[in-house]
């Protein structure tokens, strides 16, 4: 029962037969935001533009013209993706009370289909971390802290000390939008994905963390990180939503020149019963130095299941692998570098006082506006872009990055469809030993199995497994061939459905909020 | 073979003040294309050769901007062609503007450069208040033309009669953003920014330092701009900063590698291109032979006092950190052989298709106005030098009976004194190509002497609306045809000077 509430045919069933209305899916969505505000997953919350889109959405199914599937449907939106009207901070002090004057694409497309935008989702500043941990705003909670699974196995006779430090880390970096479709405040979320940060937070929150193939999807209006690897993510929770919302914005758009020119055909998943046609590839490298145990066995018991059930599942090997994130930095942070240096203070953002001179105003600025994190990472891009160290580090990285795209392309010449690799190291770290480590050293462990996937631009997403000895979600990535992200869905339809992942039992929050949700979308 | 320099070789600086103006007659015999070294001066030093080479921006003709929808315009209100992108918001993207692209092809076509079928963006990074993203995208590593050569004449001593024609190597066009523009307050110590021309399309045309003095670098950008205009690819008004013209200089001693170069910037006309290299030249060589150094430094040309002065640096060299620009894929051009069968023509470029339809290059004009009128070389390229000049010459041409190279000489010496004499431009002659035209013909049917039709012209020019022959009855300017009418003035004049007459009869 639990979990069925979430697939879009019921909630989709639910508003079109009007069961419920969309203005309250809007309210009980906005009321569970309320009630879980701890976790801090939102960074805004547009309560009364999203109770008028509601109310808009309400008047089209009662004209019985309801533009879609995604009509009525409560959504969020990381909070680097340009929302006119809506503040866009990036969790950073530099865009604090930025309001964009127009819509990310994606975005737009949402609002034209009728979805219902609820707010704007926490994440690390500028997207630069893996935990969610280091944005102006504070760090994303875990709603699977407060799941019964969780308490149960991992703070047994715990007191409120105890338990204050016990809550663990989203993962990152959008560990915003990912807490919030795990804690049911929306029905999909955007997040973005640089070097793992939707695949990574969805593998440790319990929700499907879609990557499409870089081009797809249009990235104007996603404040970048590293432009030649951003993609927009989808968070959902289940796969059947994943497809949908990556029907609704996928395909070219004229205003991002580096997305695809043909037209995206929007699909429905089929339902496989066979997989014997399929071949699995399972990519030994990904077995990497602090991969867990339980993880190991896990990813063991998922290639058995498809090979149980017919399919070929073969070792292959991506031999660059581990250059892969020394690689990945150098690339990360030049772009970084370069993006980062329209914030002077000029012409929109954060401006400091120091009016010295034109050159301290900016160094002032940058100093204010930007945490460490952004500090380091826009220092040593240039560093590598400086004239004598160019050669040496950032040709060299984009000659591995090349490598590392062979390596895939390779393998899947060689006769393999999809790739199963775990999607993080271990499960969710608590938030006091997460930040033992600095962002960096997080980031190069959190990212080691997903960013490789960015660097070649491929499609991949995390499925929910199961859940740990701790009870927390553990997820696995496929990896797909580009632009092939209908089999890739579909084969991760078909897993999701052989491992029946558990619905989390949260219950901090006010039961009869969640029990209205519920009721709402598939009674 | 390509001519490298004019020869000329340079010696001794001038001796006047810090400031002055250089005298203009020793800048012609050292520019003046004879070649041979010329003695050394007092200082008993070996000959300098000065080298000059041109970095050019040329700002694209385009109803929009290289990257964005915004629309170009010169001198609207400030901030007001500005688009999201333009003000470098985040998550904006750069879309490249078709029409920039081909202007840049017939460009370089125009040129005889070879196009790349892939050529590449970068940004180039530094932080300036009038420069939004922090990064100016331009194409560093590989640009849109490459290798091409522009012909162009120059005449010897100021005369028309000696011109002669030499080559400078264009090293490559490339397609980049302008910026946008500071104005510094400095009585409220502010920087007022207008972003009105931040990310209109350049076409960054530079030339190898094959040109020796002030005057071919002034020929070698008065032939480019004229390609330009004819092109339709750039406006190329120095004026309006359209056209915009850098210039390195060094100067050396035969045989010896080249001397330290300075960059010459804020030359806003083709006059002061000139004086700015000639000085710059001279400058170096005085510093030089006084014992001192150049400075690889950049110096703007100040034309109120005709020199150039260092510019304040920003602290020392900068280092642009060059990156690919990751939001744009290369941009693929394509051939006749190259076209992709199915591929949609208003989504691709085809250099033949550009090549076909470039129109008549201003040295093709000059040729066929020689050929067709019969006209001196010489004439032509005033002709075509003086902005609608050839048109205005052409139609005074059909309109009479008089032969073109008669005409010419009315035009050139006539309308074009005249009009210089008044700062005027040919499309502001107070003499219409059809009054002109009138009064030849009044001329060529002997109704009127010349003196009388120079008469008429200073008529005309008053601009008072009257015909030539309306000037000409008024004026009783008729050259008279009856003998009998002749006889009686000659009489009336004899019978006026009776004292005159009788002396002339006694001798």
């Amino acid at each position: 029962g639990c979990r069925d509430w979430a697939l879009r045919f019921q909630v989709s069933a639910a508003l079109r037969e009007g069961r419920v209305t969309p203005t309250e899916l809007c309210q009980r969505c906005l009321s569970l935001i309320k009630s879980t505000k701890f976790l801090n997953a939102y960074i805004t919350v547009a309560e009364e533009t999203a109770l008028k889109q509601a109310e808009e959405s309400e008047k089209r199914y009662r004209n019985g013209q309801p533009l879609g599937a995604l009509d009525g449907i409560p959504v969020a939106v990381k909070d680097n993706f340009n929302t006119a009207g809506i503040e866009t901070t990036c969790a950073s002090n530099m865009l604090k009370g930025y309001i964009s004057p127009y819509n990310a694409t994606v975005v737009q497309k949402l609002l034209d289909q009728g979805a219902v935008l609820l707010g704007k989702t926490n994440l690390d500043e500028f997207a630069m971390g893996s935990g969610s941990t280091d944005g102006v705003f504070g760090p994303v909670r875990n709603p699977w802290s407060y799941s019964r699974q969780y308490k149960e196995k991992s703070i047994p006779e715990s007191h409120s000390k105890d338990e204050e430090s016990n809550w663990v880390i989203t993962g990152g970096s959008s560990g915003g939008s990912a807490a919030a479709v795990s804690s049911f405040t929306c029905f999909a979320a955007l997040g973005s994905d640089t070097g793992g940060s939707t695949r990574n937070p969805a593998a440790h929150c319990g929700v499907v963390g879609l990557k499409p193939t870089y081009g797809l999807i249009s990235r104007h209006g996603l404040i970048p990180l590293v432009n030649s690897m951003d993609v927009p993510g989808i968070l959902t929770r289940c796969v059947d939503d994943a497809a949908v919302l990556l029907g609704s914005l996928a395909g070219h758009d004229p205003r991002d020149s580096t997305t695809i020119q043909d037209d995206f055909k929007p699909f429905e998943l089929p339902s496989l019963t066979d997989v014997s046609k399929l071949s699995i590839g399972i990519p030994k490298e990904y077995d990497a130095p602090g991969l867990s145990s339980e993880i190991v066995a896990l990813w063991s018991k998922a290639a058995d299941l498809f090979r149980n059930a017919g399919a070929k599942v073969m070792e292959v090997s991506l031999p660059h692998t581990c250059y892969s994130i020394v690689c990945y930095h150098v690339l990360c942070t030049a772009e970084v570098a370069s993006n980062m240096a329209r914030f002077d203070g000029l012409e929109y953002g954060h401006r400091s006082a120091m009016n010295k001179s034109t050159e301290s105003m900016y160094a002032a600025t940058r100093r204010e506006g930007f945490n460490d994190v952004v500090r380091g990472r826009i220092l040593s891009g240039n560093y590598f872009l400086l004239k004598q160290n160019y050669e040496n580090y950032f040709i060299k990285a984009q000659k591995v990055r090349r490598l590392i795209a062979n390596d895939f392309v390779k393998v899947f010449r060689s006769g393999v469809d999809i790739l199963l690799t775990p999607t993080t190291l271990s499960d969710a770290a608590t938030y006091v030993e997460f930040i033992q480590e600095d962002n960096r050293t997080r980031s190069v462990q959190d990212d080691l199995l997903t960013q490789a996937v960015n660097m070649a631009g491929l499609p991949a997403i995390n499925v929910p497994t199961a859940l740990s000895e701790r009870g927390l979600p553990v997820g696995l990535q496929f990896i797909g061939r580009s632009f092939q992200e209908k089999q890739l869905l579909t084969v991760a339809k078909w897993f999701e459905k052989q491992v029946k992942f558990p619905v989390i039992q949260l219950e901090e929050v006010k039961r009869h909020d969640l029990q209205d949700q519920k009721s709402a979308s598939f009674s | 073979a390509v001519a490298r320099g004019c020869g000329a070789v340079w010696r001794r600086a001038r001796q006047c003040g810090a400031g002055g103006p250089a005298p203009r007659g020793q800048r012609a015999v050292a520019c003046n294309g004879r070649g041979g070294a010329v003695p050394a001066g007092k200082s008993g030093l070996a000959p300098w050769v000065p080298v000059v080479g041109l970095e050019i921006h040329a700002q694209i003709s385009s109803n929009s901007k290289l990257f964005s929808g915004s629309q170009v315009q010169f001198a609207a209100p400030p901030n007001s062609l500005v688009s999201f992108f333009d003000a470098s918001l985040p998550g904006t993207l750069p879309v490249l503007n078709r029409r920039c692209v081909e202007a840049a092809v017939m460009t370089g076509l125009a040129l005889n450069c070879s196009i790349n079928k892939k050529s590449l963006f970068d940004r180039k990074h530094y932080f300036y208040a009038d420069l939004p993203a922090g990064y100016q995208i331009t194409q560093q590593r590989v640009p849109i033309a490459v290798n091409g050569s522009l012909t162009y004449s120059l005449c010897i001593d100021n005369k028309m009669s000696q011109m002669v024609t030499k080559t400078v190597r264009i090293k490559q066009i490339q397609l980049e953003q302008d910026s946008g523009k500071s104005l510094h307050d400095d009585t409220r110590s502010q920087t007022l920014v207008d972003l009105n021309r931040a990310g209109v399309g350049l076409m960054e045309v530079v030339m190898e330092p094959d040109m020796c003095c002030g005057e071919e670098a002034a020929a070698a950008v008065r032939e480019l701009q004229l390609i330009l205009q004819t092109l339709g690819s750039s406006q190329a008004v120095m004026a309006e900063g359209q056209l915009r013209v850098d210039a390195n200089v060094s100067v050396h001693h035969p045989g010896e590698p080249y001397g330290v170069r300075t960059e010459v910037k804020n030359i806003n006309s083709i006059r002061f291109l000139a004086k700015a290299v000639d000085y710059e030249i001279q400058r170096q060589i005085e510093e030089l032979e006084n014992g001192g150094t150049i400075l690889n430094e950049t110096r703007a040309f100040d034309s109120k006092l005709g020199c150039t002065v260092p510019m304040r640096d920003k602290e020392g060299k900068q280092d642009y950190r060059f990156m690919p620009e990751p939001n744009l894929p290369p941009l693929i051009l394509y051939d006749a052989k190259s076209l992709p069968a199915n591929m949609n023509h208003q989504q691709v470029i085809n250099i033949d298709w550009i090549h076909e339809r470039l129109p008549d290059l201003p040295s093709v004009k000059r040729a066929r106005l020689v050929e067709q009128y019969g006209i001196l070389p010489e004439h032509s390229f005033t002709l075509v030098n003086e902005d609608g000049l050839t048109e205005f010459f052409e139609n005074v041409v059909n309109q009479t009976q008089m032969k073109p190279k008669k005409v010419i000489g009315w035009i050139l010496k006539d309308l074009l004194s005249y009009l210089k004499q008044h700062s005027l431009t040919v499309k502001e002659s107070p003499v219409s190509s059809f009054l002109l035209a009138d009064l030849l013909n009044l001329l060529e049917n002997k109704e009127i002497s010349s003196t009388a039709a120079k008469q008429v012209l200073a008529e005309l020019w008053k601009g008072e609306g009257k015909t030539p022959l309306e000037i000409v009855k008024e004026k009783k300017l008729e050259l008279i045809q009856d003998q009998k009418e002749l006889e009686q003035i000659c009489q009336a004049v004899i019978d006026g000077q009776e004292n005159e007459v009788i002396m002339v009869v006694l001798g």
